[in-house]
């Protein structure tokens, strides 16, 4: 029994895997209704954010702001 | 030394195996409509060259390749063109009022389902099969490129209507 088996567990112990499969998880094109709800945008207000990254970057722009090459004064 | 290798094996194949058993491919027959689409108006597709298009109304290159469709419809319905518009949206209210603004000239039928979206697996949205007069998929279009997709609808159209049923 035991001889038979040892053949048989890596299966065994791949059968789980065939779960995580890329057919299996993945969203298909025709499912991302939701995923293109405006709600799903990372920013929601684009006022917000740009009032946001404008303070953050005269704030931290001795460090190079929010990605922009170089330092400066932060007095722009 | 062999456990390990038929492991792998089974571990590589797996998933691809899954992945190529879906969907419909060129030079397959088409999946019939009707059981997949239950309630809706399909078309008589008997001996015509015939365009399955899927579409969302969240999708917007599906927005701009219904005014595409729309020409194709008109110019090529009479010579033997069946065009097939399939949304599918979760909600009836979003296909409805897409479906209302963008003025088909050409059926919609609506897949909440997604029965027939798994069936034929279109790889992007929007999606569109041209089946040739024997029902067998000829040319797939993934995406909607604007000028450049409906030059190829047209070459691939014209030559579809010239062959003999």
């Amino acid at each position: 029994m035991k001889k038979l088996l040892l053949p048989l567990l890596p299966l065994i112990l791949l059968l789980p895997l065939g779960g995580c499969s890329h057919a299996l998880v993945r969203v298909k094109p025709y499912e991302r209704g939701n995923l293109a709800k405006p709600v799903m945008l990372e920013s929601m207000d684009p006022l917000q954010t740009a009032m946001t990254e404008h303070a953050y970057f005269s704030r931290e722009a001795g460090f190079g702001g929010g990605g922009v090459g170089g330092g400066g004064c932060g007095c722009n | 030394m062999k456990l390990i290798l038929t492991a792998l094996l089974l571990f590589s194949c797996l998933p691809q195996s899954l992945v190529a058993a879906e969907g419909v491919a060129v030079g397959q027959p088409i999946p019939k409509l009707a059981p997949l689409l239950p309630g809706a108006k399909i078309p008589d597709t008997a001996g015509k060259v015939v365009l399955v298009d899927f579409w969302a109304s969240w999708c917007a290159p599906c927005k701009a390749s219904f005014p595409c469709l729309n020409r194709l419809q008109a110019k090529y319905a009479a010579k033997g063109l069946v065009i097939i518009g399939i949304g599918v949206d979760d909600e009836a209210a979003d296909f409805t009022k897409f479906a209302t603004a963008m003025d088909a000239a050409f059926p919609l039928v609506h897949d909440s389902a997604h029965k027939s979206a798994a069936a034929f697996s279109p790889g992007t949205m929007p999606s569109s099969y041209l089946i040739d007069r024997k029902g067998v998929v000829r040319h797939i279009h993934n995406g909607f490129k604007g000028a450049k997709t409906e030059k190829e609808y047209i070459a691939e159209i014209e030559a579809l209507l010239a062959e003999k049923p």
